[in-house]
């Protein structure tokens, strides 16, 4: 445990000094957020009253997430803001992988892995150690951007049922665990390529990969396709479980000492 | 403090012929032993650290390391062992003391600010704690990194180049520092390139290319190649001096060189007297007489050469 917090404090001491992530860190978080504070002004403000045409836009299977109390415009509303739900969900994942990208190739390269390896701290230990300094951030970020969004929905003038709906399970499951579980798979992932790569953009590029099936739930909601309710956001988690522990167990048994020691291409 | 059996490592690369770095090493190290590892470039002895530091695994063969079996305790051995890796290998946007503070905490040393003072004023670092490591010459890297390599007070230390990229002062700041660790009863086991440095600090030297090829001490080293010999320096030579002396008891070999007679014997404390008798007998003038000293040098290209012709007969 002790082993697991040096290795912490000693990335963040590192990373944080890295313009590169600290660029990542602040400015996506910041976009993510002001998007859908702004779709939410400017719709606030063109919905007048010819709110029938605009709710032709929305996906009639999305009509049923919209309360009996909403209003038209207030339905509109929801349809528009559960398109960012995925922005905050991209969050985790976007943050922890330019962290862990450089966390391992950018050892590799300054050959610092190598006394590094010939401590006595174990692979668990290290791995460990790496993940969490990636993963914990990142979830803090998620969490703290969203943060930020409840508090500016009141000063847009969102209505009390449009802000009831945000604060409703969907979206506090989607940013308290399914941001988290996806921020621990995006970690491993990026900890198993960087192992193998030996260029912190490459495995960076690599890992960023795992956005794309958020950016098809986000086309495919956009399309009418899926609508992503309670029950969505569930099934969800639960196969975002499977894949952490099974990212987990790719990192731990693959992750070897000698591999990312002596592996130059 | 080292036995290995055998140990073998074997690069496997895709595509292409294996490498092999290290075939059959059967070696021991005592314990207090400045133990020389003397070779060309990619003879694999950075290679054979490694697997004594458990950093790889032996693709066969089997080794013990502070009475530890590789492979079956390498977390005890990682805790034994000191490593002075090859580069360095610091946190550049870190301070100096803050990347020890690191590795002193991995390594579980109680008295962190003490170990770190200690050191960083033996090697002359203290003033430059506070300051990034990014800031630092090549050389105050080198010595950084061998602070790192002592914090947990190793009993067993293996050292690779360590006075590569050092200057002459700094290169004898480390070497009298290393015979300071001899004296404290540590075992070191070297790597360099440096024969004099060698010839110097190590107790034994093992000069090794993928194989063992010679292993002693430096002493048994030259008497082993060259035998020993002792020259004379004379005012003038008589060649028919030279069969006379030949045919002396326990006199090898007998060779003029300008106004020198180099003679190889089994034992000069013995010889020398009857020979320079003999020498004044027949009226010559010895002006000095001297052993003719082999540089570790002349060792180690000689013991290359041989192995270089036995490799080019099988
Ligand atoms: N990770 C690796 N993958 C493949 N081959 C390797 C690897 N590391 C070392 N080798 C090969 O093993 C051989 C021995 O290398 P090693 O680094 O042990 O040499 P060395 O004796 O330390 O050389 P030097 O004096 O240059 O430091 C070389 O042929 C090298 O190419
Ligand atoms: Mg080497």
């Amino acid at each position: 445990m002790k082993h697991i917090l040096i290795i912490i404090k000693k990335e963040w001491a590192e990373v944080f000094q890295n313009r590169m992530v600290l660029f990542t860190m602040i400015f996506v978080p910041l976009i993510f957020v002001a998007l859908p504070l702004a779709t939410l002004y400017f719709t606030g403000q063109s919905m007048g009253g010819d709110v029938a045409g605009d709710l032709a836009d929305v996906p009639a299977g999305f009509l049923s997430e919209c309360g009996t109390d909403m209003t038209a415009s207030d339905c509109m509303q929801v349809y528009l803001i559960n398109m960012y739900l995925l922005l905050f969900m991209m969050l985790p994942v976007i943050i922890p992988v330019t962290i862990a990208a450089y966390s391992v190739v950018g050892e590799k390269t300054t050959r610092s892995l190598e006394p590094l390896l010939a401590t006595p701290i174990t692979t668990f230990e290290l791995l460990a150690g790496k993940s969490l300094a990636a993963a914990i951030p990142a979830i803090m970020a998620g969490w703290l951007s969203f943060g930020i969004f409840l508090l500016g929905l009141p000063m847009l003038g969102v209505s009390q049922v449009v802000f009831r709906y945000i604060i409703g399970p969907t979206w506090l499951l989607a940013v308290m665990v399914a941001g988290p579980l996806m921020a621990i798979a995006a970690v491993n992932f990026a900890l198993f390529v960087s192992s193998r790569v030996n260029d912190p953009r490459v495995a960076e590029q690599i890992s960023v990969l795992l956005i794309i099936p958020i950016m098809a739930a986000l086309f495919a909601q956009l399309a009418g396709i899926i609508v992503i309710d309670l029950f969505v956001m569930l099934s969800y988690i639960a196969a975002m479980v499977l894949v952490d522990i099974g990212m987990i167990y790719l990192g731990v048994t693959i992750f070897e000492r000698e591999t990312i020691l002596t592996r130059w291409k | 403090m080292i036995e290995t059996n055998s140990l073998t490592k074997i690069f496997k690369i895709k595509k292409g012929a294996d490498i092999p770095a290290v075939v059959d090493l059967t070696l021991t190290v005592r314990e207090g032993e400045v133990f020389g590892f003397l070779g060309p470039n990619g003879a694999g002895k950075t290679t054979t650290i490694r697997m004594l530091t458990s950093l790889i695994g032996p693709t066969s063969g089997t080794a013990r390391v502070c009475g530890y079996e590789l492979g079956l305790n390498d977390q005890d051995i990682r805790r034994s062992v000191g490593l002075l890796t090859e580069s360095p290998g610091m946190y550049d946007r870190l301070s100096a003391a803050k990347n020890l503070a690191i590795y002193a905490n991995l390594y579980d040393v109680e008295d962190v600010e003490g170990q770190l003072k200690k050191y960083l004023q033996m090697l002359g670092l203290w003033s430059r704690r506070d300051d990034p490591v990014g800031s630092f010459s090549k050389g105050m890297r080198q010595k950084l990194a061998i602070c790192r390599a002592l914090l947990h007070e190793p009993r067993l230390l293996f050292l690779d180049e360590p006075t590569s990229g050092l200057d002459p002062e700094a290169a004898k700041l480390v070497r009298s520092f290393i015979e300071d660790l001899r004296s404290q009863g540590r075992t070191i086991f070297m790597c360099t390139h440096n024969l004099n440095e060698a010839d110097r600090l190590c107790d034994r030297i093992g000069i090794f290319r993928t194989n063992l090829i010679e292993v002693d001490t430096p002493q048994n080293l030259r008497l082993k190649l060259f035998g020993r010999k002792v020259v004379f320096h004379l005012r003038s030579v008589d060649p028919s001096w030279i069969p006379l002396v030949s045919s002396l008891e326990g006199v090898s070999d007998v060779s003029l060189i300008d106004n020198k007679l180099v003679i190889a014997l089994e034992n000069p404390a013995n010889q020398n007297p009857h020979i320079i008798r003999t020498l004044v007998a027949q009226g010559a003038d010895v002006q000095f007489v001297g052993e003719l000293r082999r540089s570790l040098e002349e060792i180690y290209l000689q013991t290359m050469g041989e192995n270089q012709d036995e490799v080019a007969k099988s």
